[in-house]
């Protein structure tokens, strides 16, 4: 037997894990979605708002965190978002997987270059290679590292504790227009089903591989899978758009406006707006 | 069945490695200043609005499903990694095909809806950098696509390989071009960003820095990816559904004949707009003189000698001064070549004002009698004795 490449098992498995890894990729966005769903019909701080508000005081408040220029108001901000993911049932282990390993992972990789590579005054030399750490540099990584992790944790507060179709109507607060309003209600829903026929034809496909694929072949069966989805998409909207029609669909979206404000949510608004306009105080 | 669904067979733990390709282009929130952000939803906006009204008024009643349906598409094939030559995988963002297959206009409004439902469900690029993001990728990357696979794929037959190739270069091009626009914005942050003590507030990288590292990442792994999505899909369609196709080759189609139709209406009444905008902006001309300062970049041997122009210089860049010595290189090749209307001021004008008229004159008839030369040649070519023969 020839040892000159990897065992047919080996490479059987090989096969089998891209297939799975292309599988799991998409359950994990099923996954995510399910679980945000689940969380968001909790009871908790951020739950019993009003959606309108929600999206006013949270938006506002990752605008702020961009546009402030102290590196102490940041942190700060990054505090608000913790103290407001605790009583919403939002754990900090999941804030760390969800969002604050992630974009640590991507911003450090971007930041981290900055402390050797930004020009300032030297605060500390590397061991061994001796490049300059400079303070402008370390500023710089800390100011895209705070930013990134203070408001993608808004931003993930903001769709844990809010059913998506209510984000979507409460786009409604800033004038979105009505017709974006219901295709991102569609296209969400549309993403699961072509989700999941995307995960069915996988399945389907690795239950039938009697041999291992050769990389131009998984190429082959990844854009053949992505040209069935773009047939079925489009034979989806076909059928949907005649059985709007049938409903009486002439164009015109109409959407019922259920919301209503309670002093609560007005007191609530009026600590998002005190926290924006105290971080854009502090940092002048 | 034990299907890859399958529950007990998901690992829990997500590989943010396995997310590599094109991911660096959704811009997170933090990396741009608020201004740049405002810019990108003020530029963003118009092709919106355009994309809207135009679609809109093709597709009517189909216009919600059609456009939900392709946006979940693109965002589900944003998920898909591809294994790429070199034993490593990225993922596509679906520009070049969506543009192919609807068009630039329908292609633009998709993209954003995946990309704002990527930036709010899936924390995936920022919320105050989806303008930008839009821009690079929703609007950049669909008309660079739609541009180049027109210009590739010509009336070629619907099933011809060279079909597949535009597709693989529209693709490609696109998310290359997409890239360079990010690159961009990243490079002018720390520019015009930064503290008192001179830490960048924003992405730190200078362009001679940011613009390299995001075409390289993506001259490679992003744009191999989009490429063989793009081609690979667009092979299929020639196969399984080529009427899908055909949306996007009618409409060069019927471009080409609007071009046989302007033709035919003769050189003056075809063109007639085209000559009256033309004559509109000669005259506008002179409206650049009422510009403040001067333009970035295009100093002159003069200027870097001058202590005036060098303190607007110091301005314009961020506080870094210019060399105290004009550099050798520029000084050799600045004489090179005099032109014969430097400033586009004519020597023997006194008005500046009537110099730039005459300067947009001169310059438009120069192309014009270029293009008269061009048309005069190609017109002595076979195709056209064959006609008139």
């Amino acid at each position: 037997m020839c040892d000159c490449g990897p065992s047919y098992s080996a490479r059987r498995r090989h096969d089998g894990a891209f297939l799975d890894r292309l599988a799991r990729g998409l359950a994990r966005a099923m996954d995510h979605a399910l679980d945000a769903d689940d969380l968001a019909r909790r009871d908790g701080l951020l739950q019993r708002l009003d959606p309108r508000v929600k999206l006013a005081g949270l938006l506002t408040l990752i605008v702020v965190a961009v546009f402030v220029k102290s590196l102490v108001v940041l942190g700060s901000l990054f505090l608000v978002a913790v103290a407001l993911a605790l009583p919403s049932q939002v754990s900090l282990p999941r804030l760390a997987k969800q969002v604050w390993l992630k974009v640590f992972a991507f911003t450090v990789l971007i930041a981290l270059p900055a402390v050797f590579l930004v020009p300032g005054t030297v605060v500390a030399r590397l061991p061994v290679l001796l490049w300059p750490v400079t303070l402008q540099g370390l500023r710089s990584a800390a100011f895209l590292l705070g930013r990134a992790e203070t408001a993608a944790t808004f931003a993930l507060l903001l769709i844990l504790c809010t059913p998506w179709p209510h984000v979507l109507k409460a786009l409604r607060v800033f004038r979105a227009p009505i017709v974006l309003v219901a295709i991102l209600g569609m296209t969400h829903r549309y993403i699961f089903v072509l989700l999941e026929s995307a995960a069915q034809m996988f399945a389907s496909r690795r239950s039938r591989m009697v041999g291992p694929l050769s990389p131009r072949d998984r190429r082959r069966v990844a854009t053949a899978t992505a040209g069935v989805l773009l047939d079925k998409a489009l034979l989806l909207s076909t059928d949907v758009q005649l059985a709007m029609a049938a409903r009486g669909y002439r164009g015109e979206v109409r959407l019922i406006d259920d919301f209503h404000a309670t002093p609560v949510d007005w007191l609530a608004l009026a600590g998002f707006a005190a926290v924006a306009s105290a971080a854009l105080w502090l940092q002048a | 069945m034990r299907g890859a669904t399958d529950p007990e067979r998901r690992p829990r733990k997500d590989t943010w490695r396995e997310r590599k390709g094109s991911h660096a282009m959704h811009i997170p929130d933090g990396y741009l200043s608020p201004s740049t952000c405002a810019l990108g939803y003020a530029m963003a906006a118009p092709f919106w609005s355009v994309a809207l009204n135009r679609v809109k008024r093709l597709l009517q009643t189909r216009l919600a499903p059609l456009l939900a349906a392709v946006s979940a598409f693109s965002f589900v094939v944003m998920m898909f990694n591809l294994p790429i030559p070199g034993g490593t995988t990225a993922h596509a963002v679906g520009m070049g095909i969506a543009a192919i297959a609807l068009g630039p206009w329908a292609a633009i409004l998709a993209i954003s809806i995946a990309l704002m439902i990527q930036a709010l469900f899936f924390g995936d690029g920022g919320v105050t950098a989806y303008g930008v993001n839009c821009l690079n990728m929703a609007i950049i990357g669909s008309l660079v696509a739609y541009a180049v696979y027109q210009a590739i794929a010509g009336r070629a037959p619907i099933g011809s390989a060279r079909r597949v190739v535009a597709g693989a270069l529209a693709g490609y091009v696109a998310i290359n071009a997409a890239a360079f626009a990010a690159g961009l914005e990243f490079g002018v942050q720390p520019l015009l960003f930064h503290d008192a003590t001179g830490a960048p507030l924003y992405a730190p990288y200078p362009l001679s820095v940011a613009v390299p590292a995001m075409m390289l990442a993506h001259l490679t792994l992003a744009g191999l990816a989009e490429a063989i999505i793009t081609a690979g899909i667009v092979a299929y369609l020639q196969r399984a559904n080529p009427r899908l196709l055909q949306t996007t080759a009618m409409a060069a189609h019927d471009q080409a004949s609007e071009r046989e139709r302007i033709a035919a209406a003769g050189g003056w009444r075809g063109t007639r707009p085209l000559w009256i905008g033309l004559g509109v902006l000669m005259v506008a001309c002179p409206l650049g003189l009422l510009a403040a300062g001067m333009a970035w970049g295009e100093w002159g041997t003069d200027d870097l000698q001058n202590p005036e122009v060098r303190q607007q210089i110091t301005q314009a860049s961020g506080n870094i001064a210019p060399p105290e010595h004009v550099p050798a290189g520029m000084e050799r090749l600045a004489s090179l070549w005099t032109a014969p209307m430097p400033d586009y001021a004519p020597p023997f004008m006194h008005d500046p004002n009537f110099g730039y008229i005459m300067s947009a004159v001169i310059g438009a008839g120069l192309i014009v009698l270029i293009f008269v030369a061009l048309s005069w040649l190609l017109g002595r070519g076979p195709r056209s004795r064959e006609r008139s023969a």
